[in-house]
């Protein structure tokens, strides 16, 4: 019938990183899966009344609620004994994920439900019009933290939603990438075949709220990727044990320089900003141990 | 059977009679009884339910919603602030037109915070397409527990429920419950059986976004559904009636209207004080009556019309007000009689804010005040007066 479990024909901007990201999660998934989705661009552009773009049971309820509402579906499918056999995905961006979505998240986490939660983190609020979240890199220019001439965009890094995980005790953690499709689909199967609360991170460029060409998507998730900055790992029962290696680490400005929303770290004077961020991915390959050269296979 | 026991033990126990497959709750006082009554059902495998320790109440509405929308019945209870902080789903629920029945324990909101009866939590939802029940003693708020499922589920209506009744005067209070027989309750509820729901077998995508060309149409329905309970409601009361050989809910009810020369207005557990005060009133020649609120959403017009158009004065009690207005059920009655002919004298009285004692010395002092000027907002009770 339809090749994929998301279907053409929704309304996702062209280079849409979530959308091919979605179309990869649900295809992994399967169709015994149940989504559950928290108020975005997601929901919007596949389930604009009175079409839906989804081959699967889908239900979305509000902005911060898919976790508890995916805590009820996975609380229904086991009262009527059939959580064997039917998958729960809650997904969000990242204000549904690490901000107004939070609560219900860890709550669900903590109460150990049997619920795949997957984040499309394109680094801020887009479905409102690319404002400022707490998955928005260091001096990233948002509509909330525009550069401007006396601030130089976002204040703050990113929120670390996987480290936070790893510290609700679940038993999968991963990130993944648009820019690693079969990776992330690879990840996807692995944690629905996991019980209990999953999380996957997948980085997901916004050619809109990134101010990139379309054509691009693909290629500026690779380089997050390959500069260290959106690292790829998993953590199985708290233990790091899978780490995608960078043999030569890009520099940052290779992925930032392609993007609108860093353009202003290009002006003279900002170089300063730049090496900061630089410093962001020098941390990140340091803690998971990116690049080639490992000790006693301490991953 | 009938016991002597606190009311929240009467909600829980007939809660487990309806035998819901999902019940999520966050504790608020005087909500809390009723869950734990429940959680020690399921502990003792009294009650085979999923129970959902949710972190919030937000996060317990969307338990349930989530729940009922996978085909399984559902339940949970809250009170004040948590009422409150669930209220986007509530509204969210009746809009999706899921059949969620839910216990207000009413009390009172903040600020300042107070943890005692009155009614401004459960007309705060009074927009929200949530089915309101009140119930004047705990036996009634059992049976209307019962009608609410029956009423929920009814393929025509498919909307949220809400039973309500008077913090620490109900939930807290003991009264003899007649908790009805388990064959008895399977003849009038049947199971739950939704026509909609998640399910593999037939994918579906709920809660859409819907542009202005579809918005409309939609709440449109949802209102026509809350106007087709007002037809329901009475027919179910009957049905239970007839099932358990007592009555228990319905739209209204009049006590002593016959003749009566002044009435009084008023929903929930008042109404007792309020029927001994007539009753002393009635024995001294005095020609007076009341007319209970049970549904007060869907807002039985009809009723209200019959049962007050030949009462000359009518004194609406509420124990809520909408602040910088007028108490809720008067703004509704007054705004009902409009064009009406004859149409009663309607005064306006706020009492019982925040658990303050409601007295049939406070019901005497409203007969009082009646005859007198119009009023729309006169509160009874303050100590420094008004």
């Amino acid at each position: 019938m339809f090749e994929h479990l998301l279907s053409p024909g929704h309304t996702a901007c062209a280079g849409c990183g979530q959308s091919l990201a979605a179309r990869l999660v649900i295809d992994a998934a399967g169709p015994n899966t149940i989504v559950v989705n928290n108020t975005g661009c997601l929901e919007v552009f596949s389930t604009t009344y009175p079409d839906s773009a989804w081959q699967v049971p889908f239900i979305h309820s509000l902005f911060e609620n898919a976790a508890a509402v995916a805590s009820g579906v996975e609380a229904a499918l086991r009262q009527s004994g059939r959580i064997d056999d039917i998958r729960v995905i809650a997904q969000a961006g990242d204000g549904g994920t690490a901000d107004i979505g939070f609560q219900a998240l860890s709550g669900m986490w903590e109460r150990g439900h049997d619920v795949l939660s997957v984040c499309y983190d394109n680094e801020a609020y887009m479905n409102t019009g690319v404002q400022r979240s707490g998955l928005t890199p260091l001096y990233t220019s948002t509509t909330t933290s525009p550069y401007g001439r006396v601030l130089p965009g976002n204040l703050r890094p990113k929120k670390n939603m996987v480290e936070i995980a790893v510290a609700h005790g679940i038993p999968y953690v991963a990130t993944a990438s648009v820019g690693f499709p079969l990776d992330l689909q690879r990840k996807v199967k692995k944690a629905i075949s996991i019980r209990g609360p999953k999380f996957i991170h997948i980085h997901v460029p916004c050619p809109l709220g990134w101010r990139h060409e379309p054509s691009l998507t693909y290629q500026i998730a690779r380089l997050a990727v390959e500069t260290c900055l959106f690292p790829l790992i998993e953590y199985e029962e708290g233990v790091l044990t899978g780490v995608h290696t960078i043999t030569a680490p890009k520099p940052v400005e290779d992925y930032l320089k392609l993007q609108g929303r860093f353009r202003h770290l290009f002006k003279p004077g900002n170089e300063g900003l730049v090496s900061e961020i630089q410093k962001i991915a020098d941390q990140n390959r340091e803690r998971y141990h990116l690049t080639k050269k490992v000790e006693n296979g301490s991953h | 059977m009938k016991d002597f026991i606190e009311g929240s033990e009467a909600i829980a126990r007939v809660v487990a009679l309806c035998k819901p497959g999902v019940i999520s709750a966050y504790p608020i006082t005087p909500q809390t009884h009723i869950v734990e009554f429940l959680a020690e059902m399921v502990a003792e495998g009294k009650l085979k339910s999923q129970f959902v320790n949710v972190e919030s109440e937000h996060s317990a509405a969307s338990a349930v919603l989530g729940a009922v929308a996978t085909g399984q019945r559902v339940f949970t209870a809250s009170s004040s602030q948590g009422l409150i902080l669930m209220s986007e789903v509530l509204f969210n629920a009746a809009g999706m037109r899921m059949p969620v029945v839910l216990v207000c324990v009413n009390r009172a909101l903040s600020a300042p915070i107070n943890i005692w009866n009155d009614h401004q939590d459960s007309m705060a939802l009074r927009d929200s397409g949530v089915i309101q029940l009140y119930g004047e003693s705990n036996q009634e708020v059992a049976d209307l527990i019962l009608q609410a499922y029956r009423l929920a589920e009814d393929p025509h209506i498919l909307l949220p429920v809400m039973v309500c009744l008077d913090g620490y005067i109900l939930s807290h209070g003991y009264e003899v419950v007649d908790i009805p027989e388990e064959d008895k309750v399977l003849g009038f509820l049947p199971d739950f059986n939704p026509p909609e729901r998640l399910d593999p077998a037939d994918p579906k995508s709920f809660g859409p976004l819907a542009g202005p060309e579809y918005y409309m149409e939609i709440r449109h329905d949802l209102h026509q559904a809350l106007k087709r309970a007002l037809a329901l409601i009475p027919e179910v009361a009957t049905q239970f009636a007839h099932i358990f050989g007592r009555n228990s809910g319905g739209l209204v009810e009049p006590y002593q209207l016959e003749g009566a020369e002044m009435a009084i207005v008023a929903a929930g557990s008042v109404c007792g004080t309020i029927k001994e005060t007539i009753d002393t009133l009635r024995a001294k020649g005095k020609k007076v009556g009341l007319l209970r609120i049970i549904t007060y959403r869907p807002f039985p017009e009809e009723e209200i019309i019959q049962n007050l158009l030949k009462v000359p004065m009518v004194a609406v009690l509420d124990r809520s007000i909408s602040l910088g207005a007028t108490g809720p059920i008067y703004c509704d009655i007054r705004a009902v009689f409009q064009g009406q002919k004859p149409s009663p004298k309607i005064s306006g009285f706020i009492a019982g804010l925040g658990g303050r004692d409601i007295t049939p010395d406070t019901i005497m002092e409203i007969f009082e005040r009646l005859p007198g000027s119009q009023v729309s907002d006169q509160f009874i009770g303050l100590k420094d007066g008004d």
